[in-house]
């Protein structure tokens, strides 16, 4: 079992399985090769590196870095970006109240994760995003299936 | 402000806004609750978020949480987080609804509201302690409630805080109590601060920040 923190990111290949927990407004991308049999897996935390007001960029944070990163690793493990699919999960708003850019931050970084993988020509087989409720995702790289736990709802394979 | 360069002197006022803050909020936990609560020394870090997750009990691990943004002089982010058996111990406490429990979802309507309120006095309590002692105005967003996994909650506190950089500070005060029938409870409030909101404390306390 390979875990992603949040704002982290990982690289996982087959028999291993990859991991990341609580998923609220953040959202997991996974990236996969369905013939090399390996994939990463990105803890996205913010929409856009332009956010950023650090000195250093962690990467991995971002949607438009974090991605960009994860599929020049993926080519280095020598998969071709024409190979390359991806599952997407997260993006949840969490807390009932009040307006503001906080409050809407799940969906803005959906948004922003989709409109990366579009940039790159990267399909989405398939996303469970929105609603209000923490995921725990597990991608398997031998079977593709990323496994979504929550904790009213049970669990379930996209 | 650099959270790793912080001298000892600054995480001593911050530990003692943590003492002045929680000391009200379990003056008002006791009255609402009538009984003797006791609050541990607060504990003031510079984690990773990674470690922030893991003083709230595990990203996964699910917890009661209420969240509010604080807004005006000095902006950042509050909870007060419960692990779910204290959670429901609340509910019995004020509530006539003595058989609640979250392993039976839906939740009552009334259940939660009444963990909100207690979050909401509690939470107002502290911030209103924290605003005499430091001069500042502080003005609290609406809170909310969520039964959800630690990950997925406390990340919402780490936001403004990750715009910055990859730590976070952390004041955590535990409030117990214990009676009788040996229901322990055991709440966390975390104050987290936004970066440029600990100067402006550290100003209006008279500390210099460049200490």
């Amino acid at each position: 079992m390979i875990r992603v923190g949040i704002a982290d990111m990982n690289l996982v290949t087959s028999p291993d399985i990859i991991r990341t927990c609580g998923l609220g407004s953040c959202v997991g991308v996974v990236i996969y090769d369905s013939v090399k049999k390996h994939a990463g897996l990105v803890h996205v935390m913010l929409p856009d590196s332009s956010l950023s007001r650090a000195g250093q960029l962690n990467v991995a944070k971002f949607a438009d870095t974090a991605i960009v990163e994860m599929v020049k690793r993926l080519q280095r493990k020598g998969s071709r970006i024409s190979s390359l699919k991806a599952k997407i999960a997260g993006g949840a708003q969490m807390f009932q109240f009040s307006t503001g850019d906080l409050m809407r931050i799940g969906p803005r970084n959906v948004d922003a994760v989709k409109e990366q993988l579009h940039a790159l020509g990267i399909p989405i087989l398939a996303e469970d995003t929105g609603g209000n409720s923490g995921r725990t995702i597990d991608f398997n790289p031998v079977t593709c299936f990323l496994t979504i736990r929550t904790v009213n709802m049970g669990t379930k394979d996209i | 402000m650099h959270l790793e360069k912080m001298s000892t002197f600054q995480l001593d006022v911050l530990q003692e806004i943590g003492n002045i803050g929680a000391g009200n909020a379990a003056t008002a936990l006791s009255t609402l609750l009538n009984r003797k609560i006791d609050m541990k020394v607060p504990s003031v870090r510079v984690l990773s978020f990674e470690e922030m997750m893991e003083a709230a009990g595990g990203s996964e691990t699910v917890v009661a949480s209420v969240f509010l943004r604080l807004e005006g002089e000095a902006p950042g982010s509050m909870f007060f987080i419960l692990p779910l058996n204290q959670a429901e111990f609340f509910i019995h406490q004020v509530t006539d609804e003595v058989n609640f429990s979250f392993t039976n979802p839906p939740y009552s309507e009334i259940a939660l509201s009444a963990l909100q309120e207690v979050g909401n006095i509690l939470s107002g309590s502290y911030l209103s302690a924290l605003s005499d002692f430091t001069g500042l105005t502080l003005l609290p967003s609406v809170p909310s409630l969520s039964i959800d996994m630690v990950g997925a909650t406390i990340s919402y506190g780490l936001i403004e805080l990750s715009q910055m950089g990859d730590f976070a500070i952390l004041i955590d005060t535990i409030l117990t109590g214990s009676d009788t029938s040996n229901e322990a409870i055991q709440g966390h409030f975390f104050l987290l601060p936004d970066p440029d909101s600990l100067e402006i404390m550290f100003t209006a306390l008279g500390v210099s920040s460049n200490e």
